[in-house]
């Protein structure tokens, strides 16, 4: 009996509690439902759950512990020196499985008959191969006896663990049903079992935010770990020449791609801060409402256009300009990808972000600073910088922070416009790399995880994680801490 | 009274003013500069965005829009069966060791003699640059459907088939005789002949449904590669994401707008969502790697996968919204349901969460939208891989087949030599924004048809 027989079983089961449930507690009080507890459906319900929760449960739960017992069971197979090494045991445990999935798939093909399957042996290496091969699972190295032996060992295991599975499941569903038939009477409180499943259920999809942040964290921690043993942790960090090499020796510094990430965001910065705040002044305390309603909507439009769109912008067409009219007229870089090239476009992105976030503090602020302000016969433009300014400055500087971490992160512009070349340099009109450029380019394409050339590309990313953390952090301090001040 | 009068009244002449309303004082005159100075430099700001924002728009559909069209070939063939069939059975699997190399000689020939009979002069291009004029794709094009269609043998054809690249660019303006004399791909008397062609109306540039349904093509033949597996793994991925992201962003918000204690659990989960929103999305491509391909083993390049890591990622931007949407709902409303006997669950379910569905949903879409047009998470688990085969349908498993995306597709197009697939690139574009409009639109709409004030 397959998996999805089993889950179809649950859900007749389901259904079937669902139906008898219902029935049950309509006829407890001769159909008058006014006599019952809850509505009819929550009887209904609570049938269903019964049936399928406890059910599934058991059955995660065996998914998850079955092939572990059955890994501790095939010890006896294989030398124990070669067991305990964490990473052959892997390795020999992958090779039992794809044998054993071979035979299966062979049974199923009908090449080898089921008790062909249990008895064959290797008497001629090859033969298992070209019956496997046969039928479209290719071994890589020759069958071991013993992997064979584990492998029908295996299967064994696991026709026998899969019927104890079935019938136990089963088993666990009908008892669930049964009980929630028995306790089903008017009295009941059928609603506020319910409601606790469904508010477990809420429960759990709240937590999956949490999750998310284990499993990047996790992940990369533990690759980093992984890099770290392979290549010294802190030539990483303070390393100043990045030259990967997939021979072997290569020079993994973080330094020269920290100096490129940091140098781009910088003149990202340069272009989207002035801009961005002088467009959320100019919408806050000058435009008409009018013209406001027609203006931060096209203003926002930028921030809706993929990332990967200004990266064929910043390839096409203003690397290209960057590079004929300012670069080789004036010697100083002859390469269409440049710190300027990604800045610049960085910069665009990032104004519809700061615009609409300085826009919204400027908003926040009373306007009885503004009419105080005009009262003493300040201009516009100077109540705005002595005093507008002044009083959202925090939430100012929050929004430009978000800015940053944001220009730090950001890839497709970088990978498509600031070039891959790894250098500490000054001059804006060479190409220089990211952080974020390295990652992709170190992680894209067939990659193995075993080498420190590729494992770097977690220990960036943790890198980067943290470095936007730090910032998010502090920049959400800091606008919360501010927006309490006028609430 | 008197007194008041009597002050403003001056006593004596008095001493000339300094300033006056009429005539500006020097210091009002640099106040009043400093302020017109300061609202350009706002109405600057805006129009230094928003000409970007034109400028690349319009780039982009200058440089796309071309894709949308395609120099095809018309002109009939003789199917020597002969050749094509040497041992004369019609038998498919002898027919196969055909290759599309002896189809592209085929074709050659014909395509001269066809020149010669209409009379078309061919000055200054030998036979094998007329050759160059077909795609490589047309070959193997006229072979499958040799191979599908046996009884055509012997006869012959009128034959559609694509231009390649260059003289494609050249029918549309991207290649010009100047950009020819210094191209060895292509040389200006190949152009004459081009003309010519047109002239004969044998050549002509048409609309261009393959570039929406052909899957990828290899480097050397841009002007046969189209949208069809991107279209096909995007909407497989907005299609998975939609149904894992909504019940979770709405389940997530439901408890921690309306059950959620007041704890350092619930602020703890805050905290993470809005620090969630702000990670960069790269990340979220690492953790695809690690866990779901690494550790959980779902397929690399399938839009399975694609789909649990744009899930992970629009799933705070999600929260936020659908938080709002049920903040806004007035806590009368759940008074009054409280009011009437309803429980707690009963009133978020039958009365709350009605009220904020537009909202929802409109928030959903954005942040579909927003998934739509991402990338780099999808580099890191595959999908930039050249995908030629389309993925097989939903029920069939095709959601753990290989694909692409369309934003993919944008990248690893720009990322190759030749400008023919800059073309493609910008015009790939163009349909991504086709469907962000309409995304954009559509939620626009909902919130106009449906949002309440209370």
């Amino acid at each position: 009996m397959s998996l999805l027989l089993l889950l179809v079983a649950i859900g007749v089961f389901a259904i079937a509690g669902f139906v008898l449930g219902r029935r049950r507690a309509l006829a407890s009080v001769q159909g008058n439902t006014r006599a019952l507890h809850s509505l009819p459906n929550y009887y209904a319900w609570h049938g269903a759950i019964m049936a399928a929760l406890p059910a599934l449960t058991v059955l995660v739960i065996w998914l998850i512990a079955q092939p572990l017992v059955i890994e501790r069971q095939l010890a006896g197979f294989f030398p124990a020196a070669e067991f305990e090494n964490d990473s052959q045991r892997i390795l020999l445990m992958a090779d039992v499985r794809r044998v054993a999935e071979g035979l299966d798939t062979a049974v199923a093909a009908g090449t080898l008959s089921s008790d062909e399957a249990i008895d064959i042996r290797t008497g001629g290496d090859a033969s298992i191969r070209e019956i496997l091969g046969s039928v479209g699972v290719a071994l890589g190295a020759g069958v071991t006896p013993q992997v064979l032996e584990a492998a029908q060992a295996y299967r064994a295991f696991a026709s026998k663990g899969g019927a104890l599975r079935n019938v136990l499941i089963l088993l666990v569903s009908v008892a669930g049903l049964a009980y929630a038939l028995r306790i089903t009477t008017g009295d009941f409180r059928a609603r506020n079992r319910v409601e606790v499943v469904m508010l477990g259920v809420l429960m759990l999809a709240s937590t999956i935010a949490i999750l998310t942040t284990i499993g990047i964290v996790l992940s990369m921690l533990s690759e980093t770990i992984r890099f770290s043993s392979m290549y010294p942790f802190w030539d990483f960090v303070f390393g100043l020449t990045w030259q990967p090499n997939f021979q072997g020796n290569s020079q993994l510094g973080l330094l020269p791609l920290l100096w490129g990430t940091i140098y781009i965001s910088f003149v990202a910065m340069i272009v989207a801060v002035p801009t961005g705040l002088f467009t959320a002044i100019y919408l806050a305390e000058y435009a008409s409402p009018r013209v406001r309603s027609v203006v931060k909507p096209l203003i926002e439009i930028i921030a809706g256009i993929p990332t990967v769109v200004f990266g064929l912008f910043a390839l096409v067409t203003v690397g290209p300009f960057i590079r004929d009219w300012i670069a080789q007229p004036t010697g100083l870089g002859t390469s269409g990808s440049s710190v300027m090239t990604a800045g610049l476009v960085i910069g665009v992105l990032n104004i519809p972000f700061i615009s609409s976030l300085a826009d919204d503090i400027i908003n926040a602020v009373p306007q009885s600073l503004r009419d105080g302000s005009y009262g003493l016969g300040a201009t516009k433009s100077e109540t705005v910088r002595q005093v507008i300014l002044p009083a959202a400055l925090p939430g100012v500087v929050g929004a430009i922070l978000l800015a940053a971490s944001r220009a730090i992160g950001e890839t497709m512009i970088v990978v498509m416009g600031a070039g891959a070349a790894a250098r500490l340099d000054l001059n804006p009109f060479q190409a220089m790399t990211t952080i974020t450029v390295k990652i992709v380019s170190q992680l894209t394409g067939d990659t193995e995880f075993n080498s420190p050339e590729t494992l770097v590309a977690f220990a960036l990313g943790m890198s980067l994680f943290v470095i936007t953390l730090c910032l998010n952090i502090f920049a959400l301090w800091i606008v919360r801490k501010y927006r309490e001040q006028y609430e | 009274m008197t007194d008041l009068t009597s002050a403003s009244i001056p006593a004596a002449h008095p001493a000339p003013r300094k300033s006056s309303l009429l005539t500006q004082s020097a210091l009002v005159k640099k106040r009043n500069a400093a302020e017109a100075r300061f609202k350009y430099y706002g109405i600057a700001a805006i129009t230094i965005s928003l000409s970007v924002l034109a400028i690349m728009l319009w780039t982009i559909f200058s440089d796309g829009l071309s894709a949308f069209k395609q120099a095809t070939f018309t002109f009939p063939v003789t199917l020597d069966a002969e050749r094509l069939d040497p041992k004369g059975n019609r038998d498919r699997a002898e027919m196969m060791k055909v290759t599309t190399i002896g189809y592209t000689s085929l074709l050659n020939e014909q395509l001269v003699g066809y020149l010669d009979a209409r009379g078309i002069s061919t000055e200054g291009v030998d036979d094998r640059e007329i050759g160059a004029f077909i795609s490589r794709d047309t070959p193997a094009r006229l072979r499958n459907l040799v191979l599908d269609n046996p009884g055509i043998l012997g006869q012959t054809i009128e034959f559609n088939g694509y231009a390649t690249g260059r003289i494609d660019g050249y029918l549309k303006g991207r290649v010009t005789r100047d950009s020819a004399e210094l191209d060895t791909n292509i040389s200006v008397a190949q152009l004459d002949l081009a003309d010519r062609m047109v002239d004969e109306g044998m050549l002509s540039a048409s609309f261009n449904w393959g570039f929406l349904t052909n899957p990828d093509a290899s480097d050397q033949r841009p002007e046969a590669s189209g949208l069809g597996v991107a279209l096909i793994g995007s909407a497989y991925m907005m299609l998975l994401v939609a149904i894992m992201v909504l019940p979770l962003g709405v389940a997530a918000s439901i408890y921690l707008e309306e059950f959620a204690p007041k704890n350092r659990w619930t602020d703890l989960i805050e905290v993470n969502i809005s620090n969630l929103a702000a990670v960069p999305s790269i990340v979220y491509g690492i953790l695809g790697l690690a866990i779901f391909i690494n550790f959980a083993k779902v397929p690399q390049s399938s839009p399975m996968v694609g789909a649990l890591v744009l899930t992970l990622m629009t799933l705070p931007t999600i929260i936020i919204a659908t938080r709002a949407a049920i903040r806004a709902v007035p806590p009368s409303i759940r008074d009054a349901a409280l009011g009437v006997g309803a429980s707690k669950m009963q009133t978020v379910f039958h009365h709350v969460l009605p009220l904020a569905a537009p909202g929802i949903l409109t928030g959903t879409i954005l942040g579909l939208a927003s998934a739509l047009g991402e990338t780099a998470p999808l580099l890191l688990i595959g999908m930039v891989a050249f995908v030629a085969n389309y993925p097989a349908g939903p029920l069939d498993g095709g959601m753990l087949d290989p694909a692409t995306a369309l934003p993919v597709q944008v990248y690893s197009w720009a990322s190759r030599s030749d400008p023919a697939f800059i073309e493609r690139s910008a015009g790939a574009i163009i349909v991504l924004l086709a469907f962000l409009v309409v995304m954009n639109i559509v939620a626009i709409l909902l919130r106009r048809r449906f949002e309440r004030r209370w």
